[in-house]
């Protein structure tokens, strides 16, 4: 019985039929769902660690102590647990380790598209990328074992078009294996990367790495599709679809495994073929290894590095280097739509991170900011952020324009969970260094941008057990900062009282704006649409910078100015009031006027 | 079996993605190898969502390119402006007459396109498509949210495929309590066509 699994859905699904009974991972589009689909099967440990190193060591931990494991990220995310990725390859596990990296080509949610294929080489770590969901489902299972054939983590590198298509998986039993060991190991130079230990290791690896390219030969996964011998396309990942799409008839060679390559599997190919070609996306890699063998082959001369591959790009790349007739170009239509209005993304109608942001663009400080929904202040008309690097940066870029003398007072922006992920060393730093910045702690109650996660600030975890809820100002006064307010985001007299004492004071301060996210069920709960009043009115449009989505142009126009006043739509309002607080004439009734109104 | 590529677009939270798991289950109930793909990573925060579901006989790439697509589905109207040019010439629509102003035009003063400039630009591409009041005729059945079901109804009846399969699939993709309300607006889509 064959059913539409995306590739996340697929991979928890063949973790669990593969016995995978321990998992940690940090939220990070496409990898999200992984965790979520894992998480409520039953007889397994899943858990949101509080950033993506710990959730590796979490996961090193639990194969060590001969559990199969799992953890997954999103290509970034490996930057941010790389340190534990090194030494799991270096010392090996007791029971199979799978690492995810869910690569973002195009960077449809993040900041880079970095091709994470390269972490597999540099770490010595062999790599699987799969093709489709079944794919992905079965080669956590193959990860496994190899994994526990060859002493080392495995990576299994798929990419958005994976991680979020849907496409048919067929469905098995879970198998599970009795611990690998009996006690958790006490193997002093395996597991303890002293200089004298791990230089003795790293033989072992490069001879790991041989032993890996043997079995990649027979990989089934590497899989040779002869047809028409004039082309021959060695590929990866989705571009295997691609490749099959725009060139039914050539000879493919898949390969299952990306690192280490199998060598004689290719000479072999690369033999029996007149023009050979690599259609990947991103970085070359698969094409500097094959060079590096002696194959002669053309890939990024004809497909771009930059962006995904889509079957178009395919196509009139292929064209364009005589691989494809010109007939072969399929022409979209060209409607001449004039232009039409953008649709970019917004913060929600009530988000409590609206008015904040208003307020500091009002104060016209420089504002370091980092990742979460609140990234989202950067974009007309809030435009209130100067920089977003990477999770946890913005404190530290603060600090750093503070000490290098800069003359402005800076602000730093920072979400309640990207605090905890790597906010707090920060901070500490800031406090310990006796910088002055203003740290402002955004803290709406959730793990937000990436679909609601569960973090240490919200009191449950994963697997829905009630656990502790973090408290953020004995938190920052524990780390040294004395100067703390915390304020209702909504209430945007109290935000600014807070800058304006913080500004006031020499001293590093951290502002927490509190507020549960707008669409979480305690908030839906309390929505009650505000209304303008249209007498009041004079369309000065002051209610339109706050940039909320339910505010709206009206049928009606102000007759001194002809402009059209504003209009709330009660579909999507949520009563948060930032909106009311800004006008100028008080012509948008606040709820306690609503109440009066409605009572007349 | 031939092979049929669909694309549905809409805003985010409309219900775009329930639908294209409904018509991906559909496609597969019906015999075909199906692929489905969606970017919805900002979906939540008011932007447009789009979704490819291609039925074949074996699907290779998970989405088909620009001038490919044979039935583009719009949940609303200035999305399905946006993407007309992934349709194929002379191909079908169906297109929900809803309109979610974005903030460009709520606080920004763009227009949003009228029927005249939107019928100007869609029949550049194609003059096979059909306007359906889907939002329109779901609240009538008491729930707005059902319009995506209303929209599959009125597609169910350019595919040859028994209504019981899609009912059946829709049974398993809509919350229990709002099962009736779904057949319902299933049933007013397919008979949209009748009434024209």
């Amino acid at each position: 019985m064959k059913r539409l699994l995306s590739g996340n859905e697929a991979i928890a699904r063949g973790a669990w039929e593969a016995g995978v009974e321990v998992a940690s991972a940090y939220p990070g589009t496409p990898s999200t769902e992984i965790l979520e689909n894992f998480g409520p099967m039953p007889d397994v440990y899943a858990e949101w660690a509080t950033n993506e190193k710990v959730g590796m060591d979490v996961a090193i931990g639990a194969a060590y102590a001969g559990r199969r494991a799992l953890t997954c990220m999103k290509h970034v995310g490996l930057n941010v647990a790389a340190d534990s990725y090194f030494y799991a390859s270096m010392t090996g596990i007791e029971a199979g380790l799978v690492i995810v990296t869910a690569d973002d080509p195009e960077m449809h949610s993040s900041q880079n598209e970095q091709d994470n294929r390269r972490y597999a080489k540099f770490a010595r770590v062999p790599c699987l990328e799969p093709s489709d969901s079944q794919d992905a489902k079965d080669m956590v299972a193959v990860a496994l074992e190899m994994s526990e054939q060859f002493d080392t983590p495995v990576m299994l590198r798929i990419t958005t078009r994976i991680a979020h298509s849907h496409t048919p998986v067929e469905l098995g039993e879970r198998h599970t294996h009795p611990p690998a060991v009996e006690k958790y190991p006490r193997n002093f130079e395996k597991y303890v990367s002293l200089p004298m230990n791990a230089r003795k290791r790293h033989p072992i690896l490069e001879e790991r790495v041989a032993l890996l390219a043997g079995y990649a030969e027979n990989l089934p996964h590497n899989r040779v599709e002869m047809g028409d011998a004039s082309l021959g396309i060695i590929t990866c990942g989705v571009s295997y679809q691609y490749a099959r799409e725009v060139f039914p008839d050539a000879s493919i060679l898949r390969l299952g495994m990306v690192y280490p390559l199998p060598r004689q599997l290719i000479a072999d190919f690369a033999a029996r073929v007149d023009r050979l070609i690599v259609i990947e996306e991103l970085d070359p890699f698969l094409e500097e290894e094959l060079v590096l063998q002696g194959v002669k082959v053309e890939g990024k001369s004809i497909f771009p590095m930059c962006g995904e591959l889509t079957p178009q790009i395919v196509r009139e790349s292929a064209i364009g280097a005589g691989l494809l007739p010109e007939s072969a170009a399929v022409v979209p239509p060209a409607p001449i739509t004039g232009d039409l209005p953008n649709r970019p993304p917004v913060l929600c109608p009530g988000c409590p991170h609206r008015g904040v942001f208003y307020t500091l663009k009002r104060l016209k400080l420089p504002v370091q900011g980092d990742i979460g929904c609140y990234t989202l202040g950067a974009m007309p008309p809030l435009s209130t952020m100067e920089t977003c690097g990477c999770m946890g940066a913005g404190i530290g870029v603060a600090h750093g324009a503070d000490v290098a003398g800069d003359a402005e007072r800076h602000v730093a922006v920072i979400g309640d969970s990207t605090f905890f992920h790597t906010g707090m060393p920060a901070l500490l730093n800031t406090v310990y260094n006796r910088g002055k910045s203003i740290t402002v702690l955004m803290d709406n109650r959730i793990t937000a941008m990436t679909g609601h996660q569960q973090n240490p600030g919200t009191g449950r975890t994963l697997q829905g057990k009630k656990t502790l809820e973090i408290e953020f100002e004995p938190l920052v006064r524990a780390m040294g900062v004395n100067e703390v307010h915390t304020v209702d985001a909504y209430d945007m007299d109290a935000v600014k009282d807070a800058f304006t004492q913080s500004l006031a004071s020499e001293e590093p301060a951290v502002i927490i704006t509190r507020r549960e996210c707008a669409l979480l069920p305690q908030a839906r709960k309390n929505y009650r649409p505000l209304r303008v009043d249209p007498e009041k009115c004079v369309a000065c449009w002051t209610c339109f910078r706050v940039g909320c989505p339910a505010i709206r142009r009206s049928e009606e126009v102000f007759e001194k100015t002809w402009r059209q006043k504003s209009d709330i739509d009660p579909l999507m309002c949520t009563g948060c009031e930032v909106c009311a607080q800004v006008c100028p004439q008080n012509a948008i009734l606040f709820r306690a006027q609503l109440d009066e109104d409605d009572s007349d | 079996m031939d092979s049929i590529n669909f694309l549905l677009v809409g805003v985010g939270g409309q219900g775009t993605l329930v639908a294209a798991n409904i018509l991906g289950e559909v496609g597969l109930a019906a015999g075909y190898d199906v692929k489905k793909s969606e970017i919805h990573g900002m979906a939540q925060r008011g932007g447009s969502v789009t979704s490819h579901v291609r039925w074949g006989q074996q699907v290779f790439s998970p989405m088909a390119g620009k001038g490919e697509v044979d039935v583009l589905m719009g949940f609303e109207q200035l999305e399905s402006m946006r993407y007309i040019e992934w349709l194929r010439q002379g191909a079908k629509a169906l297109f929900s007459t809803h309109r979610i102003p974005p903030v460009s035009v709520t606080s920004g003063g763009a227009e949003y396109p009228d029927d005249n400039r939107f019928a100007g630009v869609i029949e550049q591409v194609t003059r096979d498509y059909l306007l359906v009041p889907a939002v329109r005729i779901a609240e009538d059945l008491g729930n707005a949210k059902a319009h995506n079901v209303v929209m599959l109804g009125a597609l169910s009846r350019l595919l040859d495929i028994d209504s019981a399969v899609w009912t059946d699939v829709i049974e398993r993709n809509v919350p229990s309590k709002a099962l009736k309300v779904n057949y319902q607006a299933f049933r007013q889509g397919r008979d949209f066509h009748v009434e024209l």
